[in-house]
């Protein structure tokens, strides 16, 4: 037998995706045990360290962070591939794709309460267009849109505002530590 | 307010936008789909497809009389029925993609459709 010739070097960016991820699954499992009226409808509280992420270390980073809260979070829950798995993935990857486009926006004007509420609207769209395509094809689906919107604002909001209170608050320098 | 200094110019904006996206939104939950369609049908075979778009009445045979149907904007209703139990005139309008209204011993039903159907077929 060889002695193997993969050595993996863990980076400091290493760690700190790991860390920023394990900050995002804890809250992804609060977020699962608040009570919600109607499936779909959560605070989505694991979206301000993406926030965080975002502004601080850039996308790359809270792309890598999202995805592992993603797959770890649906593990720990338990819906790892089922289609919740899905919808979150498709949220996710919406509400990523435009923070890419988001963050380009004036930092002057546009703050990560923005970002927020542009992430909460395409993470619910993705998962409404979804839940349309292929778990509920009727046009029914979209009869509680405003429901879904109206939760996308408002916790869209809270969660921009906590973000930014935690950016304001904690010092640029890495705070995974 | 503390909070609100984490608010800047660009945020109110968006949150406007937001704000306003929801209300566009809405008229979705009152309408509750999209009822486009009344399928009058006799026997199992289509007898008449409307569009839910302006005031008209049918008069469907039957083996026991006719069946008479009104169509008003968005909504239909069976309005008078030979049959003994009056089920399907009892239901009143019918508003909703899918919903149905079936009477059935004058083999007539009237049925919603929206620009999808919710049941591939219904026997009885």
């Amino acid at each position: 037998m060889t002695a193997s010739v993969t050595e993996l070097t863990v980076s400091a960016e290493d760690r700190r995706v790991a860390w920023l991820a394990t900050a995002a699954v804890a809250l992804s499992l609060v977020d699962a045990a608040i009570p919600s009226p109607l499936p779909g409808v959560k605070p989505g509280l694991a979206n301000i360290v993406t926030l965080v992420v975002l502004v601080r270390y850039g996308w790359a980073t809270a792309v890598w962070v999202s995805g592992l809260r993603v797959l770890a979070g649906s593990l720990l829950l338990g819906y790892f591939l089922a289609p919740g798995f899905f919808l979150s993935l498709t949220g996710t990857t919406l509400s990523l794709a435009t923070l890419g486009l988001a963050r380009h926006l004036p930092g002057r004007w546009f703050g990560p309460v923005s970002l927020s509420i542009l992430a909460a609207f395409a993470h619910i769209g993705g998962q409404l267009l979804l839940a349309r395509a292929w778990l509920i094809p009727h046009n029914g689906v979209f009869m509680l849109t405003p429901v879904f919107a109206a939760a996308a604002l408002v916790f869209g909001t809270i969660n921009g505002l906590i973000a930014a209170k935690l950016l304001a608050e904690t010092p640029a320098a890495d705070p995974a530590k | 307010m503390r909070w609100l200094a984490y608010m800047r110019p660009g945020d109110w904006l968006v949150m406007a936008c937001g704000a306003a996206l929801v209300g566009a939104t809405l008229p979705l939950l009152w309408q509750g789909g999209f009822a486009e369609r009344a399928i009058i049908r006799q026997d199992g075979q289509v007898f008449a497809e409307v569009d839910l778009g302006s005031r008209r009445d049918f008069s469907v045979p039957g083996p026991l009389g006719t069946t008479l149907v009104a169509i008003e904007p968005g909504r239909a209703r069976v309005v008078a029925d030979p049959g003994p139990r009056q089920y399907c005139v009892r239901q009143g309008w019918l508003v909703r993609p899918g919903e149905i209204a079936i009477c059935a011993p004058n083999h007539v039903s009237v049925q919603i459709a929206g620009r999808t159907r919710a049941y591939d077929s219904l026997s009885y």
